[in-house]
């Protein structure tokens, strides 16, 4: 089985993050860039298909220079090749055309199945999965916390607010991630020394067949009008107990869907 | 409060590290992060560590043997090695004797020593995990001087009969194999005991006030009959065990700078907190003048070990050079340990906080591998070609 997962670097959510002043875009120069945390549990659940079924894992990036870290990161838990789509007029790309960018990537590669986390941790919109199968003619299989293959049929538990789909469909299939479907491996020390040597192939948007004009600021299909830091927290409700305390708390978990 | 820089930083160390090496300390980092340090305070507590549990998690990694070529070792650099020592001890010294006693001692042991056979019956299943290692040299009444040890092996047909007590020996309880050293009538000969022969016993050492987060014990050997492949072919005289503490101790060197630093943190992130006289007590300049000399010797410890451990990596090391640094390091670590305990008050003394811990475990780290006093006279040798040991 041929499987391609995306890994996007994000600045570290542990870490304050800034939009840039300029821009509007992630500022990325002043923040530690880590592999999404998501994408971790996506590169895991490839190699636990590659261990069970046989084929090649490969890990797909689209972003500037600097993500090469976060693709030897990832190619160190155990991936066999990687591409990196690396191109300047990329910067300020919107959703839409980043799944443009990566649909066209991803023909080069013919998968049978591209996993990708549920959300990146900076934008958090959950919709690339959808656009890439669309884009792709593939199954959407989104939202996962488990996934079984048998044969070309796959078949995904959808986790959903209150518990859970199942949703089954085949192959080719784009299928998202949430951090409820593995606990992802350490890198190894041999992996980390193997990462080194393994393939990375760098594509542009020429080697893409795509107009720079249809990416980046310029092809954006949305923009960022003014961005604010969040006000600092309120003090929080506090609930005086006149004997209908609990039933005040209950209400409370209830309506932000603890219970 | 302005920005902190830590310790460590403010000579940029890490730009004196590749990638590679960056990538595999901050492995070593987050696995100690997430599976001994929210452990580690209950587990010296109750002076029980779950070392096969340990042993897998630092196996599936390549932590064991990590600087061994071949048979399931990651083949990993000294400087990787070392640094991957500073970070497991910067959780706790249990957790890199560990290392450095399955990778450093027996591994290398019967790497270095021992025949084809031995290696491939053991070392992947050590370098996994598996298989837990232990070695033994020191007995009760020979400890410095292990040249008049009395444990004895003596040929009996084929095979040989090993008569003696071993004492002191990390993780013997809950080893598998120990590589014991024992008097011959061809002098001092290693050999690879499987923990279960008959007539080899190991009682667990308890009432220990240093590293409770280790299983420490005496092996005794009574009458027990080995079959003459039970002999590490090439160790001959006391310099084989000599080698394998050498490596050893050279990770020891690193690793005792990670529990210093791990306690100098502590202490900054506390002293910027405690407020006493109304102001935080890193405020007072007698605290920052404590904290400015423990980042100062914690850097040029730094300095000492990665030197060492560049030459390892180019002409290799002579056992004098390493002992400048195990002395130096471990004798400077404690000394941090013990001063940051001081900026903690009486939260210093608490299992709260990681600092007396560190400090009670740098004092097994000052003795074992080479006392103090035992290095001074090694590199007293060195300088004045003259042996001041009897
Ligand atoms: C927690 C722990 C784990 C250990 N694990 C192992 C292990 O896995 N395997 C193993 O083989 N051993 C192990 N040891 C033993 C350790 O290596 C010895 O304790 C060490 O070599 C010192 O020996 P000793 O305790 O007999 O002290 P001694 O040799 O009796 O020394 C007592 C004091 O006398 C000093 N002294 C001795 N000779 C001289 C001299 N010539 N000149 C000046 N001063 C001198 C010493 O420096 C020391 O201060 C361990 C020890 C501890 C505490």
């Amino acid at each position: 089985m041929k499987i391609v997962v995306l890994v996007k670097q994000v600045p570290d959510s542990g870490a304050e993050r800034n939009l840039r002043s300029d821009d509007s875009t992630v500022d990325r120069d002043s923040a530690n860039n880590v592999i999404n945390e998501m994408d971790e549990y996506a590169i895991e659940e490839a190699l636990k298909l590659r261990e069970a079924h046989g084929g090649e894992v490969t890990i797909l990036t689209m972003g500037p220079e600097r993500a090469a870290e976060s693709i030897r990161k990832a190619l160190s838990m155990g991936p066999d090749k990687a591409v990196h789509v690396l191109d300047d007029a990329l910067h300020g790309s919107c959703a839409l055309a980043t799944s443009k960018v990566l649909a066209a990537a991803l023909k080069t590669l013919e998968p049978d199945l591209v996993i990708a986390g549920a959300e990146s941790t900076d934008a958090r919109g959950q919709v690339l999965p959808h656009m890439l199968a669309e884009r792709l003619g593939a199954a959407a299989l989104t939202g996962a916390r488990k996934l079984t293959v048998d044969g070309a049929t796959l078949t995904i538990e959808r986790q959903t607010e209150e518990g859970y789909e199942v949703v089954t469909a085949s192959t080719p299939a784009v299928v998202s991630v949430w951090d409820t479907i593995n606990e992802p491996r350490y890198p190894s020390f041999k992996g980390i020394m193997e990462a080194k040597k393994k393939p990375v192939q760098t594509l542009s948007l020429g080697d893409l067949g795509i107009d720079a004009g249809e990416v980046g600021f310029g092809g954006a299909s949305t923009a960022v009008v003014e961005h604010a830091r969040r006000p600092p927290r309120q003090g929080g409700t506090r609930v005086n107990d006149d004997g209908e305390g609990g039933v005040k708390l209950v209400e409370f978990l209830v309506s932000e869907k603890f219970v | 409060m302005a920005a902190r820089t830590a310790p460590l930083d403010l000579l940029a160390l890490d730009s004196l590290l590749s990638q590679e090496e960056i990538a595999m300390r901050d492995l070593v980092r987050r696995l100690v992060d997430q599976q001994v340090r929210p452990h580690v305070a209950r587990w010296f507590e109750d002076g029980r560590t779950p070392t096969r549990d340990l042993a897998k998690q630092f196996g599936a990694v390549g932590l064991l043997g990590m600087h061994l070529q071949g048979y399931g070792c990651a083949g990993a650099s000294a400087v990787s090695y070392g640094l991957a020592c500073m970070e497991l001890e910067a959780g706790d010294s249990g957790s890199r004797s560990l290392v450095s006693v399955q990778g450093s001692l027996a591994m290398y042991g019967i790497w270095a020593y021992g025949s084809e056979a031995q290696k491939q019956r053991w070392l992947p299943d050590m370098a996994v995990g598996d298989a837990i290692g232990c070695f033994g040299l020191t007995e009760p009444d020979h400890g410095s001087d292990p040249a008049s040890m009395k444990t004895r092996a003596e040929r009996n047909g084929d095979g040989w009969v090993l008569r003696g007590t071993k004492m002191w020996i990390t993780n013997a309880p809950v080893a598998d194999v120990a590589v014991v050293w024992a008097r011959t009538d061809d002098g001092v000969r290693g050999f690879v005991v499987p923990m279960d022969s008959e007539g080899v016993t190991a009682n667990e050492i308890h009432h220990k006030l240093s590293l409770r987060a280790s299983s420490t014990g005496e092996i005794v050997l009574d009458e027990v009959r080995l079959p003459g492949d039970a002999l590490l072919p090439e160790a001959r005289g006391l310099k084989a065990p000599l080698s394998c503490l050498t490596e050893a101790r050279y990770g020891i060197a690193w690793g005792a700078l990670g529990a210093a630093r791990d306690c100098l943190d502590t202490a900054i992130a506390y002293a910027c907190e405690r407020e006493q006289f109304g102001r935080p007590i890193a405020g007072f300049q007698l605290t920052q003048a404590k904290l400015a000399d423990m980042a100062v010797e914690l850097q040029k410890g730094f300095l000492l070990a990665l030197h060492l451990g560049r030459l390892a990596d180019s002409v290799g090391l002579r056992p004098e050079q390493v002992s400048i640094a195990k002395l130096n390091n471990v004798r400077e670590a404690l000394a941090i340990a013990r001063q940051c305990r001081t900026i903690l008050g009486a939260n210093g003394i608490s299992l709260e906080y990681p600092v007396l811990r560190h400090a009670n475990n740098l004092e097994s780290v000052l003795t074992y591998e080479g006392t103090s006093e035992i290095h001074q006279l090694v590199i007293g040798q060195e300088l004045t070609g003259v042996s001041a040991f009897t």
